[in-house]
């Protein structure tokens, strides 16, 4: 288990400093992120309801994390480099969960920008929508980063990506919705975790098929 | 090591290898030569393990973390330096003393002045270095080196004889190469595909 935790923290710090020297994948989130605010500020007439606020901040997450996403394995993809770290003998999974970590760090960053940005524009956020925001997360890095993995072998990939991500994304919104606006937010909070749980063992358990023939 | 019975390879409706028999003993050097496309990267792809056989059968007895492998790209990541390159490799494949191997390899292929720059930068022969670095640095057992004197200059095809001599009592080779003559005089078994 200790050597699993190494692998994953040693892939998912190389993903950490490729991004700090490419640095094109974080700046674009934060552009999009607050670009997509501020055009449903205005979008949105002056008195629209907080239901329709909070499904406008869904939107804006889960378009945010996918632009991150479809640039998750293209380090890999332009050199064949995945090659490389399937022969390495580390769980391939530690792949998918080292990637799936650092789409994570990239989107919790962008959101320490976006949430604000919210609060500005439309209303000010409870504990119950950011532990949703937090639990969503997971399940969009983890089911993302599964997705794009599966993507990358595609030459259709920049179309596969959210063809595949977006189906599997309903429940999260359904539940981060919920978590935002209903009175009784632990019931979709604890579906969120559900979901996650379920979903990270599926992509766990499948990971290595999705890299090897 | 290897034993191949009826080995076949498809890719779609193009058949790329069919009807493949060869067995390779341990300490064994099997020179794979043939023309473009005719088959021996797959060939070297499947021995590794990064492809799966469409037809026969393909036995490789050797655990994965004791094969080296070098194809057609590097496998490095270009944002990234040397080093940090090898390094990367070196936490995957634990290596013992990793700093201190990293740098014996770096200084032997001649890359240590440019070990804190980034890949990107490398020329082709530079990275063909770094490809073998990344290779041999885990001291594997099976080696699978599709052209690996692809790129590198007199001075560096003159360090990878040196290289495979040296590690030719220690390993076992699966060598692509449009060159056999270099390599004839280590090999114990040949494929020429036509």
């Amino acid at each position: 288990m200790r050597r699993y935790a190494a692998d994953v923290a040693t892939l998912a710090r190389k993903d950490l400093r490729l991004e700090l020297r490419a640095r094109d994948t974080l700046p674009a989130m934060l552009l999009f992120v607050v670009s997509a605010l501020v055009v449903f500020h205005f979008a949105i007439p002056t008195g629209s309801s907080r239901l329709a606020a909070s499904g406008l901040l869904w939107v804006a997450i889960l378009f945010t994390a996918l632009l991150g996403l479809g640039r998750a394995f293209v380090p890999e993809r332009e050199h064949g480099v995945l090659d490389g770290l399937v022969l390495a003998p580390c769980d391939r999974s530690a792949i998918w969960l080292g990637k799936g970590l650092a789409a994570l760090a990239f989107l919790v960053l962008a959101e320490v920008v976006a949430l604000p940005a919210f609060a500005l524009f439309f209303r000010g956020l409870d504990g119950a929508t950011i532990a949703g925001v937090a639990l969503a997360n997971v399940g969009i890095c983890l089911v993302g980063s599964f997705v794009a993995a599966m993507s990358i072998a595609s030459r259709a990939r920049e179309l596969l990506l959210p063809l595949l991500f977006l189906p599997l994304a309903i429940p999260i919104v359904v539940g981060g919705v919920g978590a935002s606006v209903a009175s009784g937010a632990g019931r979709y909070l604890g579906f969120l975790a559900l979901y996650d749980l379920v979903f990270a063992i599926l992509c766990w358990a499948s990971f290595e098929y999705v890299v090897t023939e | 090591m290897i034993h191949a019975s009826g080995l076949g390879k498809r890719y779609g409706a193009k058949r790329v290898l069919h009807g493949l028999d060869f067995e390779l003993e341990q300490g064994g050097f099997l020179l794979v030569t043939g023309p473009n496309g005719s088959g021996k990267t797959t060939l070297l792809r499947l021995c590794a393990g990064l492809a799966a056989p469409t037809s026969g059968e393909l036995d490789v007895r050797i655990d994965r973390a004791r094969l080296g492998f070098v194809g057609h790209e590097p496998l490095v990541y270009r944002e990234l330096t040397a080093l940090e390159n090898l390094d990367l490799y070196g936490r995957l494949y634990r290596v013992p003393e990793r700093r201190e191997r990293i740098g014996m390899l770096l200084e032997r292929f001649q890359l240590w002045d440019a070990r804190s720059e980034r890949a990107g930068s490398f020329s082709r022969g530079m990275l063909q270095r770094l490809a073998l670095c990344r290779a041999f640095l885990h001291e594997p057992e099976l080696y699978v080196l599709d052209e690996p004197f692809s790129g590198l200059d007199e001075a560096g095809v003159e360090l990878l004889d040196r290289e495979l001599a040296d590690r030719r009592a220690n390993g076992t080779f699966v060598v692509a190469t449009h060159d056999p003559a270099r390599l004839e005089r280590l090999a114990t078994a040949r494929i020429a595909f036509a």
